[in-house]
Parts: structure tokens; C-alpha cells; sequence
């Protein structure tokens, strides 16, 4: 099967460091991919490659097809790609639900003229674009408090609430960097139920994440990095088995 | 006793066609701060569209609102070759390159004879009637209006708020900023077409960089979060040169520099205590009865 | 041609001056300082003061003026950027803050001076010596304009021995670097800060008094052209650079001498417009930048 997104011998310095080193990677449709490795090993100047925030000094990435290096976050975003940040970078002011309604620009509809007569199929889309926002917040467990700014929910709260935004665009591919950081184990069993359902409604997902049980648990292939190179690669099982990866990283399980 | 009154409603009808007028103009700073550009070309604009309203009626004798018009494209058009390069720097260094881009167009026009240099252009037909002013300044705010809660909207917030993750979200945030620039200078140039055919007369010396601050403060003071606040902050600033103009002698301090001085604390006062300005008063005060009454 | 040079070196000394005081600011704290050019006019109508009312001798006026700037640099700190400092938009609010703060000053003189044009008193300057002019690269140079090309010459070395070879100089560059680092250094951020508007602000006031003496002419907006003039200044030398102001400073001294020479006075405003579409669409950084001009 051809794979969704596949990172081919790919560069990424700054300055003298080399922070992604000939990194190859791929990603088949709807699965769940985990990307681990120790702090500074690179994985997220990957998803910054990947959403297009870093262009890569060499090499290809493709999705679905298509090369995407070098393009902006922005068209990457229109080519099915969300992804959400190591720290959060929810819109501060906005409620919970704007963030999300906001996370649904490539899918609202309704034409500029139409917006600027308020004529009714504008309203409509208006209407329907804050019920998917509050569907989608359900989704992520969160019913109450989505009308205030998203500064005062807690930070399992906000972190829950990036998800749901990045679900907005309906992508095909979810970049999550991190999304478990500083929750507890209830929220963090929350989060992988709810990897497990995007997953089956044929979304793939890239997590980077330093919970290693988190990833074993959820994700079908794992990647694993190290100084910017790719060390192991496979199913859980092998990568727990692989004797670089122990080397380099399993020994300091958190 | 006619001519009293004639002469007293003639200031008046001048304070009223101003407060509409700086109405716009702060709204052609408005639009790029709502996406978070401090764009301060605004003076530019305006002098592009009163200009070039003006020679269109008195040179090629366009109807009024076809100049008008003109007043409106031309600096909208001017403002894409402009924004394009300039949109790509950041806060200050954007400010600094559009209030240049504003001097280059005062110093341009000081230097052609054509429209008389720094004397400018006199003898515009008087065709502005405060009415129109205030249809324009009306469809400018049903417009903004309808903007709020709409997929464009939300993207200027989003904008504002955190670029980059807007980008992430597929905004394509280059192309919303020009189009906000393009929407301000168009506000501008049409602001400065009406006053053109409103005061008779355009000159250079009216377009200068204090020009573009008082735009910016008047925004600022109204409120730059709303589309409401840079009208309130016009007319109440437009209106308090005229109090204090009756106040200042009973103070002992020259007009000019009470209003200054008044201008700068009110200012102040704002952007240290109110910062969402004059529009979130009533918000804030809101809040802190609530915050004081018992549980 | 070396008399151009010399017009062009004194008159890019006040600029170079001036645009000192703007970038040590931005580069500290990140602002756009807009009451700079009040401050700079006010420094002049302080020193028209203390020569005409208090007969000071203005090789005393000077410093003393560039101290009671430096305070009103202070005062500014305290009062306009301070309590600013801890927000999201710190930067445009501060340009908003020293705006209002421009506003206040500039009103102040208008009433306190009113808003004609005042002379030094005759006499403040040594008369010239007909009979004994002085000279510099071989053209004919004024008291005036040596004076003031040498008290620029000595304030630009006084800071950078300042900057680089004293401690509060090490501290300021710390917190310019990154005001968080240097805080968990031990650096007291606020009085660097502090330190930096006193600096800017005297340098400004003593622009100010060269100024006024250049041109003899003191008014309360004499601050408004030289203020964008000075935008362009740091934006071609690259904001937060101290060297960059001082080399662009001069550049444009001598360019406008000799736009004047050679293509008319109406153009004059229009070289530092020039110098700054230009960098700032081909080398945003300028031609010593230290920050980011782009976004991130």
C-alpha cells in the first residue's frame, strides 16, 4: 500500500547542528505511528517539517502523492495536514469553541459575499460551524466552560481542547507533539481512547510523545530517533527488542 | 440674527462631518490592527484618494461620484505593490516602513508642480454633504459588522492572536493581511476624497505623519479589539478639542497646547489603565461590581 | 567637495547622535521610543535656558543639560514603559505609551515656550576669526561645526567605552541579549533598563542642544522631521546596532549634502526614505542589524 507520508532522506541543520540527520520515515493511511527518542533527538523539527513550519536543506517529503517540502504551513494545512504544538499555542482570548471553530477554516463554506450580506446561508454556516466546534469538544471530553477565553482552563483542559481544533479540519493526517505532557493517568487514557477512534475513522497520526507506554500501547508502528538519525523502526515489539534503542533510550523510561 | 445662526450651525455641521471623517480614517488603521499589523500608511492613502478625486473633478469634470470612487481604487490599488514586500516585517519595522511610504507620498506631492507643490490644489467644489459621510461611514460598519463570527472574521483573530498556528490551521495569512491593507487604504482614500470636496481645498501639509498618529490614537482609545472603538475614539476626540476649546481660557492655558496635553494623557491613561480601550469600559466596570458584590 | 564632506560629517554627527538613543532602547528593550524626539527638543529650550537666563557657559550648558535629559529619560521609564512590560504586546503598546508621552512634552513646551522659533543668545559660540579660519581635510570649517563634530566624536567614544569596558555597559548588552537570561545571572534587569533610557536619553538632549546651535533654531516641533530621519537612521544601520547608527548616521549626513548640492533642497527628505524602502525590502536586517526584522 502506498503510504500517506514518507520523509525520504531528509536534512535539517541550524547553524552546525544537525538536527534531523537523513531521517526516513513513513506513515501508511489511518495508522497510528509513534515518533520517540530522547530530549533533542529531533522529532520536532520533524513535525515541523512535516507542517511545513522548516523546509529541509536535502531530501524529500511526500504526502498522499505529492511533495510538500518547502511549502508553507498554510498550504500543507490545505492538503490534509493538522497538528498540534509541544506548548500549546491555543488562541488565548478566544473561548474554547472559537478556537475550534477557527480550526475549521478550510471546511467553512459559506462565500465572502454571502458573509458580508448576512444573507441567510451565512448565518446558517455560522450556526452550524459553532455545533461542530461544541461536537468536536465533546468528543475530547469537554462539555462545560467552552464559552470562556481558553487562558483559563486548566492545562489537560487546553491541551484537549488543541486536539479538538485540529480535528476541525477534518485532516487526514494529525501531528500530535507532545499532547499527554503533564496530564494525569485518567486524561491520559482519555487521550488514547480518543487516538484509537480517529484512527479507525481512517485519519493517520504521527505522535511524538515521551510517555513510552502510552506509545506502545497505541500506536501500530514506532519510530525511533536519536541525534537526528533513525535508530529502529517496526512494531512495538521490535522496537522494545531492539538493542540500540535500549542503548539509547529505554533505560531512561520516565 | 440669521447670521448668527447660520455661522454657529456651520461649526457645527463642520465637528459632525469630522467626527465621521476621522470615523473612517481611524478605521483604515483599524483593519490591519485587527489582524495585528501596525500599519500607519494611512496618511498616504488618504492623500492619494483626496488628490486624485480632486483633479478628477476639477480637471476632467467627473460626476461626483465616480471621482469619489477613484478616491476609493486608487490608493486600494497602490496599496498591493506596497503590502506585498512590507507585510512581511514585523510589528515596528512594518509601522516604520508605512509611515515612510506616507512620507514619500507627502514629499512626492510637495515636489510636483502639477498639483501646485506644497500650496496644493484650491477651489474643489464643495459636492460633500454630511450626510453622505455618514452613508459611507454606515455601510463601512454594517460591512465590519457582518465580518465578526464569519469564517474571515475568526481568521483576522486568529491572526492576531498567534500566526503561526494560524497558519498551521490553513489561513492564508499573507493574503488575509494585504487584503486588510488593501480594505484600510481604500477607507482612506475615500475619507480623503470626502474632506477634499468638503474643505475645498487639499495640501501636502494635511497628510503628514501626525496625521496617521491621531488616526492611530484615536483607535487606540476607542478600542482597537472591536470595530466600534475606533468610532467612538474619533468622535469623542473630534468633540473634546471643541469643549476644551470653551474651557481653555477659564484655565489660563492656550488651546492648542490643552488639547495636546489632553490628547496625550487621555492616551496614556488608556494604554496603561484601559488598554482594550474606551469601548471595554463598560465591560470592566461590569465586571468589578460583579467581583465586589457577595457571593 | 571636502567642504561638502565636512557639512556632510557635522550634520550626520546629530544624526548619528539622535539615533543613538533610539537603537540603545530598542535594542534593551525591544520598543520603538517615540518621545525620544521630544526629548531631544526639550533638551535644546532646557539649554537655551541655562545660557540666556542663567548664563551658563555652554561648555557647562551641555552636560547639564544631558543630565536633566537623562532624567527625564528616567522619569519616562518609570512612568510610560514600566508597567508595560509584562504584556503579550509590550512592543506596540510601548510605541503607543511613549506617543502619548511625546504628546505631553510636546504640549508642555508649547505652553511653557510657545510655539516660535527661539535663538541661542548671540555670542553663545566663540565669534569666527576671519582673518584665522580653521580647517579640516583641507576645507574651511567653522567654530560651530568643529565644536560640534568633536563633541559627537567625544561622546561617541565615551560610550563605547561605556558599553564595552564597564560593568553597567557588560549588563545592558545582557539584558539586550535575552532580559531573562540575564536576570538569573544576578543582573538587576531594571536598572540596566534604567540605565540604558538615562543614557539614550541624554544623548539625545545633547542631538538636542547641537541641534539648535546648527541650525539656530529652537522650536517645539523641530523634533518631527528629524524623528522619521532618525528611523530611517537605525533602520539602514540595523536596529539594536550602536555602530550601525553611528556609521548610518554619518551616511546620511553626507548623502543629503550632497543630493542638496546637486539635485535641489526639495529632495533632501526624500534620501532617508530612499535609504530605508531600499533596506528594508533587499537587507531588512540593515547593514550591522542585530534583531529580527522579520517574523519568526
Amino acid at each position: 500500500m502506498t503510504p500517506l507520508l514518507s520523509l525520504e532522506r531528509v536534512h535539517r541543520s541550524f547553524g552546525g547542528v544537525r538536527a534531523v540527520d537523513g531521517a526516513a520515515l513513513t506513515v501508511a493511511p489511518a495508522e497510528v505511528h509513534g515518533l520517540i527518542g530522547p530530549n533533542g533527538a529531533g522529532k520536532t523539527s520533524v513535525l515541523n517539517l512535516v507542517s511545513g513550519f522548516l523546509a529541509p536543506n536535502a531530501g524529500r517529503i511526500v504526502l498522499g502523492g505529492r511533495s510538500i517540502q518547502g511549502l508553507g504551513p498554510d498550504r500543507v494545512a490545505a492538503l490534509g495536514v493538522a497538528r498540534t504544538f509541544q506548548s500549546i499555542r491555543l488562541f488565548p482570548d478566544l473561548s474554547a469553541r472559537d478556537n475550534v471553530v477557527v480550526g475549521q477554516h478550510l471546511r467553512r463554506r459559506a462565500s465572502l459575499v454571502a458573509q458580508l450580506l448576512a444573507l441567510p446561508s451565512a448565518r446558517a454556516e455560522k450556526r452550524s460551524a459553532r455545533e461542530t466546534a461544541a461536537a468536536l469538544l465533546e468528543r475530547v471530553g469537554l462539555s462545560d466552560r467552552i464559552l470562556e477565553p481558553a487562558r483559563h482552563l486548566s492545562y489537560g483542559e487546553q491541551r484537549r481542547v488543541e486536539i479538538a481544533r485540529a480535528l476541525g479540519s477534518a485532516p487526514r493526517l494529525l501531528l500530535l507533539d507532545e499532547p499527554t505532557a503533564g496530564m494525569n493517568p485518567p486524561e491520559v487514557r482519555a487521550v488514547a481512547e480518543l487516538i484509537r477512534k480517529v484512527a479507525a475513522e481512517g485519519r493517520a497520526v504521527l505522535l511524538v510523545e515521551h510517555n513510552v507506554r502510552l506509545v506502545m500501547e497505541v500506536c501500530e508502528r514506532i519510530t525511533v530517533l536519536d541525534f537526528g538519525k533513525v535508530i529502529a523502526e517496526g512494531t512495538p515489539a521490535e522496537v522494545a527488542r531492539d538493542r540500540a534503542v535500549i542503548a539509547a533510550y529505554l533505560g531512561s523510561e520516565p | 440674527m440669521g447670521g448668527l445662526l447660520s455661522s454657529l450651525y456651520e461649526t457645527y455641521q463642520s465637528t459632525l462631518a469630522y467626527m465621521a471623517l476621522n470615523s473612517l480614517l481611524a478605521l483604515s488603521v483599524y483593519t490591519s490592527l485587527s489582524c495585528g499589523q501596525l500599519a500607519l500608511g494611512s496618511a498616504g492613502f488618504a492623500a492619494l484618494g483626496a488628490y486624485a478625486a480632486a483633479l478628477l473633478t476639477l480637471q476632467a469634470h467627473w460626476p461626483f461620484p465616480l471621482a469619489l470612487s477613484a478616491g476609493l481604487a486608487v490608493p486600494a490599488l497602490l496599496a498591493v505593490p506596497l503590502g506585498l514586500p512590507v507585510l512581511r516585517l514585523r510589528g515596528v519595522f512594518l509601522a516604520i516602513a508605512t509611515v515612510g511610504f506616507g512620507e514619500v507620498v507627502r514629499l512626492c506631492l510637495i515636489n510636483w508642480e502639477y498639483v501646485n507643490g506644497a500650496q496644493g490644489i484650491v477651489a474643489i467644489p464643495q459636492k460633500t454633504a454630511v450626510w453622505m459621510i455618514y452613508l459611507a461611514l454606515g455601510v463601512v460598519l454594517f460591512f465590519l459588522a457582518r465580518l465578526r463570527g464569519s469564517k474571515w472574521g475568526f481568521a483576522l483573530e486568529a491572526i492576531r492572536e498567534d500566526e503561526p498556528a494560524a497558519r498551521s490551521m490553513g489561513i492564508p495569512v499573507a493574503r488575509y493581511k494585504l487584503s486588510m491593507l488593501v480594505l484600510g487604504a481604500a477607507m482612506a482614500g475615500l475619507a480623503g476624497a470626502l474632506e477634499a470636496h468638503f474643505t475645498f481645498m487639499v495640501a501636502p501639509n494635511g497628510f503628514t505623519f501626525g496625521r496617521v498618529v491621531d488616526m492611530l490614537v484615536f483607535a487606540v482609545v476607542g478600542g482597537a479589539r472591536l470595530y466600534l472603538g475606533p468610532v467612538v475614539g474619533a468622535a469623542f476626540l473630534t468633540l473634546l478639542p471643541e469643549l476644551l476649546r470653551e474651557l481653555a481660557p477659564r484655565v489660563g492655558i492656550e488651546a492648542g497646547p490643552l488639547r495636546l496635553m489632553v490628547n496625550g494623557l487621555i492616551l496614556l491613561a488608556v494604554i496603561l489603565f484601559l488598554p482594550s480601550g474606551l469601548v471595554s469600559l463598560p465591560g470592566r466596570l461590569r465586571a468589578m461590581r460583579a467581583a465586589r458584590s457577595p457571593p | 567637495m571636502g567642504q561638502q564632506a565636512v557639512n556632510g560629517l557635522f550634520l550626520g554627527s546629530i544624526y548619528a547622535l539622535f539615533a543613538l538613543g533610539y537603537t540603545l532602547v530598542f535594542g534593551v528593550l525591544d520598543i520603538l521610543n517615540l518621545a525620544h524626539a521630544a526629548v531631544f527638543m526639550l533638551a535644546s529650550f532646557l539649554a537655551l535656558v541655562l545660557v540666556s537666563d542663567l548664563h551658563l557657559h555652554l561648555l557647562l550648558a551641555l552636560p547639564c543639560t544631558m543630565v536633566l535629559a537623562g532624567f527625564l529619560g528616567l522619569l519616562l521609564e518609570r512612568v510610560a514603559f514600566r508597567p508595560l512590560r509584562s504584556r503579550p504586546d509590550s512592543n506596540i503598546a510601548g510605541l503607543i505609551s511613549s506617543l502619548a508621552a511625546a504628546t505631553v512634552l510636546e504640549a508642555l513646551a508649547l505652553e511653557v515656550f510657545g510655539p516660535n522659533v527661539a535663538r541661542f543668545p548671540f555670542g553663545t559660540l566663540p565669534a569666527e576669526d576671519p582673518a584665522h579660519p580653521l580647517h579640516l581635510f583641507g576645507a574651511v570649517v567653522s567654530r560651530l561645526q568643529l565644536t560640534i563634530i568633536g563633541v559627537a566624536v567625544i561622546l561617541f567614544l565615551s560610550l563605547t567605552f561605556l558599553v564595552k569596558r564597564t560593568r553597567l555597559g557588560r549588563e545592558v548588552r545582557a539584558v539586550a541579549e535575552s532580559p531573562r537570561a540575564a536576570r538569573v545571572l544576578g543582573v538587576n534587569v531594571d536598572r540596566a533598563i534604567a540605565a540604558s533610557f538615562f543614557i539614550s536619553s541624554a544623548l539625545g538632549g545633547a542631538a538636542g542642544v547641537l541641534y539648535g546651535l546648527a541650525f539656530n533654531s529652537i522650536s517645539p516641533d523641530m523634533g518631527r522631521s528629524v524623528e522619521l530621519k532618525g528611523l530611517s537612521v537605525i533602520i539602514v544601520g540595523g536596529m539594536g546596532s550602536m555602530p550601525g547608527a553611528v556609521l548610518a548616521g554619518f551616511a546620511l549626513g553626507l548623502t543629503e549634502v550632497f543630493v542638496v548640492a546637486h539635485l535641489g533642497g526639495s529632495w533632501r527628505d526624500a534620501v532617508s526614505f530612499a535609504g530605508l524602502f531600499l533596506i528594508l525590502v533587499l537587507k531588512p536586517h540593515g547593514l550591522l542589524g542585530a534583531v529580527s526584522p522579520r517574523e519568526a
